[in-house]
């Protein structure tokens, strides 16, 4: 899978968020917060479980008000018909008990003024094969894609997807990512929210990580690693240390199985657990993820 | 328009695939007419109701030799018509008018009318009285609680019909899936009162007709004024469901809000006893119940063959309800959970 390459970040954002704010009687769940999504990228909005995304996503699409700010859709406050322009598939949506996927899709298809051809859609998200079967029939990878496909209808210019992939399975996952990979081809913005970092990571072109209503920080992926690491991790299995802790005189980090060092010198690094005899087998460097990223900004753990 | 339509058509098609709710909406209102069927097949009073056409009935009965019997509930009338309707269907077994010579009408059909007609000529000459043969069906106490049978159904289709459906929609996320559409509250609302008026009238046509061949209950006036009163009677009954259903997402209370609307309405409403000698107050309250006014209207056509004129106060209520209902409902509705 690629990623595109956004020539279109010069031209003017298809979509601002001007000081957006949602007060609850006492909560504030988004906390004026600002930012733009430029035509044709895929923007990730990330944070922990009440973060404020959703809150966020549902506030740009109109389904909740506003206590302040303001949304500007191609350069002008958003208007009532935004929904003629915007493909929205939600966290949990059930639909109706007794349509097929067939019907459902023309259902919907009637509340748009110009739609996608139906047979295309369906040949596109792979729906053909249950096609004339009841929504409620269908596995979560197909109902993922059914949604998808009912987003996809009015042939949209921004996409809303709202954790797309929470509850699938991984091959459902990795197949769903190929067709929002697809999608993104087609020059279709995306705006994204997820738990998943390798999903993140994959599909998106820009990140904003949000938590407790505020944005922590903003840029593509690898700008955001580079601006907050310099330092690989280097992990050995918890047993190949033996108690030797008080020796190590590196900063490190244990989990149930492994212990990490975060160090800017692999070799200075292997050179001092030499040093002190701890044996390399299960040696493992990788750079900087998103995860170390996440838990470095909001200090929660985020599944990936 | 295209949306209203598509909306329609969908929530119909939802409906007629649900088996078993389609089944059970069916099937009650016929289970019940046909336990009151056999419960009442051997219906017959023995107590003898006579109308006596004077305003101090007591003192016109004691003219008579009926004067002399016990069990005879006397009933008096002011109207001629209204008594020799009552002993056309049965209601009373004979209307007496005294004086010279005095008059009395029978059903012929009617077995008390026939002994208290010759209890009453027994010994008189027959230059005395005057005989007025009446001819007509009884009324049976089946006839009489069908147009409430009608009603209830009528009642408990329409108020969960949109009610639940509208409650479950908003709790598993079809309602916010639509708000992230172009279709209007106004679109989604109106197709959903449409397709279950449409649902209700045919289930209630059906069972109508397929009662009237099994029971063959009686049906004196005009069909067309009894079809608007279903019309009317549906439509403020499912805005009822509709301002139940405005705000919540909890089915749990929306089924107690509903309940809490169609228990009163079907013992306070006269569908299976009247509430003539009911506390003022009772009677009072019933009439701010729209099935009161659905049943006694549709009572009304049934069996008495009012006119449109006769029963157009009730419609006018109905009428005046659903705004009502309809008005608030389009205030306090919501797409989302509160």
């Amino acid at each position: 899978m690629q990623k595109s390459n956004p020539a279109a970040y010069n031209t003017s954002p298809l979509l601002e968020v001007i000081g957006l704010r949602k007060e609850y009687d006492d909560l504030t769940a988004v906390n004026s917060i600002s930012f733009s999504i430029h035509r044709g990228t895929c923007f990730g909005l990330l944070g922990p479980n009440g973060a404020g995304k959703t809150t966020t996503i549902e506030m740009i699409e109109g389904i909740t008000t506003p206590s302040a700010g303001e949304i500007r859709f191609k350069g002008e406050p958003r208007k009532a018909d935004f929904t003629q322009f915007a493909g929205i598939q939600f966290q949990n949506t059930a639909l109706m008990d007794y349509l097929s996927v067939d019907e459902i899709l023309h259902l919907f298809a009637n509340f748009y003024r110009s739609t996608r051809d139906i047979d295309e859609l369906i040949g596109l998200c792979d729906l053909g094969s249950f096609r004339n079967r009841y929504a409620t029939k269908l596995s979560g990878g197909q109902r993922q894609r059914l949604l998808l496909a009912i987003a996809l209808l009015n042939d949209p210019e921004i996409i809303f997807l709202d954790e797309p992939t929470t509850g699938l399975d991984p091959q459902s996952r990795r197949n769903f990512w190929e067709l929002i990979t697809a999608i993104k081809q087609q020059g279709k913005t995306i705006v994204l929210t997820t738990h998943y970092m390798d999903e993140a990571e994959l599909l998106c072109d820009e990140l904003l990580i949000i938590d407790q209503g505020s944005i922590v920080d903003s840029g593509s992926p690898a700008e955001l690693l580079a601006r907050h690491f310099d330092d690989s991790c280097i992990s050995l299995p918890l047993s190949a240390i033996g108690g030797k802790e008080k020796r190590l005189t590196i900063e490190y980090r244990t989990t149930e199985t492994e212990i990490e060092f975060y160090s800017q010198s692999v070799e200075a690094t292997i050179h001092m657990l030499l040093e002190i005899q701890i044996p390399l087998n299960g040696l493992k460097v990788r750079n900087r993820t998103l995860d170390d990223l996440f838990l470095k900004l909001t200090g929660h753990q985020l599944r990936g | 328009m295209r949306s209203f339509l598509a909306l329609f058509l969908a929530r119909n098609k939802e409906y007629y695939r649900d088996k078993s709710a389609l089944a059970w909406s069916i099937l009650l209102p016929v289970f019940i007419v046909i336990g009151f069927a056999f419960a009442f097949s051997d219906e017959q009073q023995d107590l003898f109701k006579v109308g006596i056409i004077q305003s101090n009935a007591s003192s016109a009965a004691a003219q008579t030799p009926l004067q002399k019997l016990e069990y005879i509930q006397w009933i008096p009338f002011e109207d001629h018509q209204e008594g020799i309707d009552r002993v056309r269907y049965h209601q009373i077994d004979m209307l007496l008018e005294p004086g010279d010579p005095l008059r009395f009408w029978v059903n012929s059909d009617n077995r008390n009318g026939y002994f208290l007609q010759h209890l009453l000529t027994a010994n008189q000459s027959e230059n005395n009285y005057i005989l007025q043969p009446v001819t007509g069906r009884q009324v049976r106490y089946l006839d009489w609680v069908m147009p409430g049978i009608l009603g209830m159904n009528m009642m408990f289709g329409s108020l969960f019909g949109v009610g639940y459906v509208i409650v479950r929609y908003r709790k598993n996320g079809v309602l916010k899936r639509l708000q992230a559409t172009p279709v209007t509250a106004l679109q989604f609302v109106s197709a959903q009162v449409c397709s279950r008026l449409l649902i209700t009238l045919s289930i209630s046509t059906l069972i109508f007709f397929g009662s009237k061949i099994f029971i063959d209950f009686i049906m004196i006036g005009s069909y067309m004024t009894l079809l608007l009163i279903a019309v009317l009677g549906a439509f403020s009954m499912i805005s009822l469901g509709l301002l139940i259903s405005t705000h919540t997402a909890s089915e749990e209370l929306a089924g107690g809000l509903l309940n809490f609307c169609s228990w009163p309405m079907m013992f306070l409403s006269g569908v299976w006893f009247s509430l003539e000698g009911a506390h003022p107050l009772m009677k009072d309250l019933a009439q701010l119940l729209p099935l009161t006014h659905i049943v006694t209207a549709a009572r009304s056509v049934m069996i008495d063959g009012a006119s449109l004129m006769q029963v157009g106060h009730h419609l006018l209520i109905l009428v005046v309800m659903t705004s009502i209902f309809i008005l608030l409902a389009s205030r306090l509705f919501r797409w989302g959970r509160d």
